[in-house]
């Protein structure tokens, strides 16, 4: 939609959850408001997944379910408006002064409020890339029995400070978003949260798999990526040892695919090396905007329903593909058997994370 | 009950008051507080531009990161590492927040990228040309416990030694009326599953908090008098208990979670 978020609405696209400003946290949250716990709250009691989630609590005891979430702004929302709003002598107004919410942590704090667990509870911020590396923290939880299950996830919601700060990096597209598409302006920012439940394989026979992870760093630079996408290159051959499959085993890959001009010619030359053309991929960007730190769990969500229905989602907005894709990336929709797939996010300073899930063994 | 073990390769530690593992072990040995006789960190590892260009949250991880790499013997580019900061840089969110609330449009891009929670992380990949997995954390008060408890769960779960850097700058501007931190501080341990060159080895076992509270280790006198509201100093406990050969203390790890850590030398 057309931004009309804040005060001086830039003139570009974004991707908003609706109704957040009419949906206040109920009164024993109160102090935990933000847009950002709100987008949480809604997304934790979508689909049962807070019953599900509580459940597993029950089951296994709180001191042995983790909690890791990903967040890059966390609720900075809050932050930013308690500067607007500063009293005569440069200070919060007491309605602000809400010590929890104003921290890097608070999401996971609030979260672990509402389900109860008291096992290993950490963020993960490392920008884009913060969702999807909850992923492989708690798979380590797991393996090295310090959880028996964790609830991971991530939320990131609309704020001033990465509408502004993406624009005055000239990132920001004036028109929705195209990933690699020839004719692509930049990124349009969206907001998300996500949840799963991951439990050890033989806790739950018949849920799709965690079937490995890669994380590696650039080490190039803040805000560009390695221009051979070297980095990126290297998390996803560690992804795929630890899944012990080829790239021919992957059926579909969710791209990062944020619309810059520079991601999207450096993944889409990644993947054009490494994948042959019966690998299929796309970037959903396009629907939803770049969501920056729920961007990790929001697209493991849509990979694991690519896998579960058997559908391939093409890559909205965007008409003719820059020269340098492969024959992988698709811009329609598509119907066909995923039994494997990988899902790739990139954040700055240059830190990669690719996850790839397995339909149930 | 669930253990993990490693081993301590290197540490290293920068503060106003102490630079570097024999000045805190002296420090924290005799529980003294040493004069505050620095004002900003070397850096000596980030290249010219880099050093110049790094903000105080970036300059102190990297060093304590540093100083923990050099006493290892291990090459930074070998090692995944996990930045843990409660705060992360809050001098850079002091001035996004003010310039939003008054010219939204004159936000610095450069300052921007800094504001992410991984900025420290990625200047040391860059600086050390690191391309392992790079991690940045916040864990609230727990920040150091839960940070020792991740890099340990990444040195056992990966089978391979492990950096961790914990650091926490002073708060700026009116945000210090909700996040009170008003001092520098930063720690990084080299862990390893084992090692024939550790200083200590450690057994970490999770636990639930002691009711009293009592049973948390000592609060350093260094810790009490320069760094309380500090996050990230709540490793002093540790680096004291370290100093002092004490064979077990208790760490916050989050608000229902103690990490009791066994020392075995």
């Amino acid at each position: 939609m057309p931004n009309d978020f804040g005060a001086h609405p830039l003139p570009c696209w974004i991707g908003r959850v609706s109704g957040l400003d009419e949906q206040p946290l109920p009164e024993p949250w109160a102090a935990w408001e933000s847009r950002n716990h709100r987008l949480a709250w809604l997304a934790l009691e979508q689909d049962g997944f807070g019953e599900q989630a509580r459940a597993a609590v029950n089951r296994y005891g709180a001191a042995r379910v983790a909690l890791v979430l990903g967040t890059s702004t966390s609720s900075i929302d809050s932050t930013e408006r308690a500067y607007r709003e500063l009293d005569s002598d440069g200070r919060f107004d007491p309605a602000q002064r809400r010590s929890p919410v104003h921290e890097p942590h608070a999401l996971a704090a609030f979260v672990q409020t509402l389900l109860g667990t008291t096992g290993p509870c950490v963020t993960i911020a490392t920008a884009c890339s913060s969702s999807a590396k909850v992923f492989a923290c708690a798979a380590r939880l797991l393996q090295t029995g310090m959880a028996d299950a964790a609830i991971v996830g991530g939320a990131d919601s609309l704020c001033d400070s990465v509408l502004f700060g993406f624009n005055a990096l000239e990132l920001v597209s004036r028109d929705p978003c195209r990933p690699f598409d020839a004719e692509r302006g930049g990124l349009s920012i969206g907001e998300a949260a996500g949840f799963a439940l991951l439990e050890r394989p033989e806790a739950a026979a018949a849920a799709p798999r965690l079937a490995g992870y890669g994380e590696s760093a650039d080490a190039h630079h803040m805000s560009a990526p390695h221009p051979q996408g070297l980095g990126a290159q290297r998390a996803l051959e560690d992804a795929l040892a630890r899944a012990d499959l080829a790239p021919r085993d992957i059926d579909y890959i969710n791209l990062h695919g944020t619309a810059s001009r520079q991601n999207d010619a450096v993944e889409a030359e990644l993947v054009a090396r490494v994948f042959p053309a019966t690998t299929l991929a796309s970037s959903t960007k396009g629907w939803s905007g770049h969501t920056l730190g729920a961007a990790g769990i929001l697209e493991a969500a849509v990979t694991l329903l690519a896998i579960e229905r058997g559908f391939v989602p093409g890559t909205l907005n965007s008409r003719t593909l820059d020269p340098v894709c492969g024959a992988q990336i698709v811009l329609d929709n598509r119907t066909r058997r995923v039994r494997a797939a990988v899902s790739n996010s990139f954040g700055f300073g240059g830190n990669n994370c690719v996850l790839v899930f397995a339909g149930s063994a | 009950m669930s253990t993990l073990e490693v081993a301590i390769e290197g540490i290293g530690v920068w503060s106003p008051e102490v630079s570097g593992w024999d000045a805190a072990r002296a420090a924290l040995g005799a529980d003294t507080v040493p004069p505050a006789t620095a004002s900003r960190p070397a850096a000596e590892s980030l290249p010219p531009a880099e050093r110049r260009r790094a903000p105080e949250a970036v300059r102190v991880a990297v060093e304590a990161a540093r100083q923990a790499c050099a006493m290892a013997g291990r090459d930074a580019r070998e090692l995944p590492h996990v930045f843990a900061s409660c705060y992360g840089d809050p001098v850079v969110t002091d001035y996004l927040c003010a310039t939003l609330a008054r010219a939204p449009h004159e936000l610095s891009p450069a300052r921007f990228h800094h504001s992410v929670h991984n900025a420290a992380a990625g200047y040391w990949t860059i600086a050390t040309g690191c391309m392992r997995s790079s991690s940045a954390i916040s864990a609230g008060a727990a920040t150091f416990g839960a940070g020792l408890l991740e890099t340990a769960v990444l040195c056992a779960g990966e089978k391979t030694a492990a950096l961790l850097a914990a650091y926490d700058v002073a708060v700026a501007g009116p945000l210090v009326d909700v996040n009170p931190c008003r001092s520098v501080f930063g720690v990084a341990l080299v862990l390893a599953p084992s090692s024939p060159r550790a200083l200590a080895r450690l057994r970490l076992v999770p636990c639930a908090p002691v009711r009293s509270g009592a049973e948390l280790a000592p609060e350093p006198a260094l810790l009490h008098a320069c760094h309380r509201d500090n996050p990230a100093a709540q490793g002093l406990r540790l680096l004291q208990a370290l100093a002092r050969r004490e064979p077990v203390l208790n760490l916050a790890a989050g608000p229902k979670l103690n990490l009791r850590v066994e020392i075995m030398s």
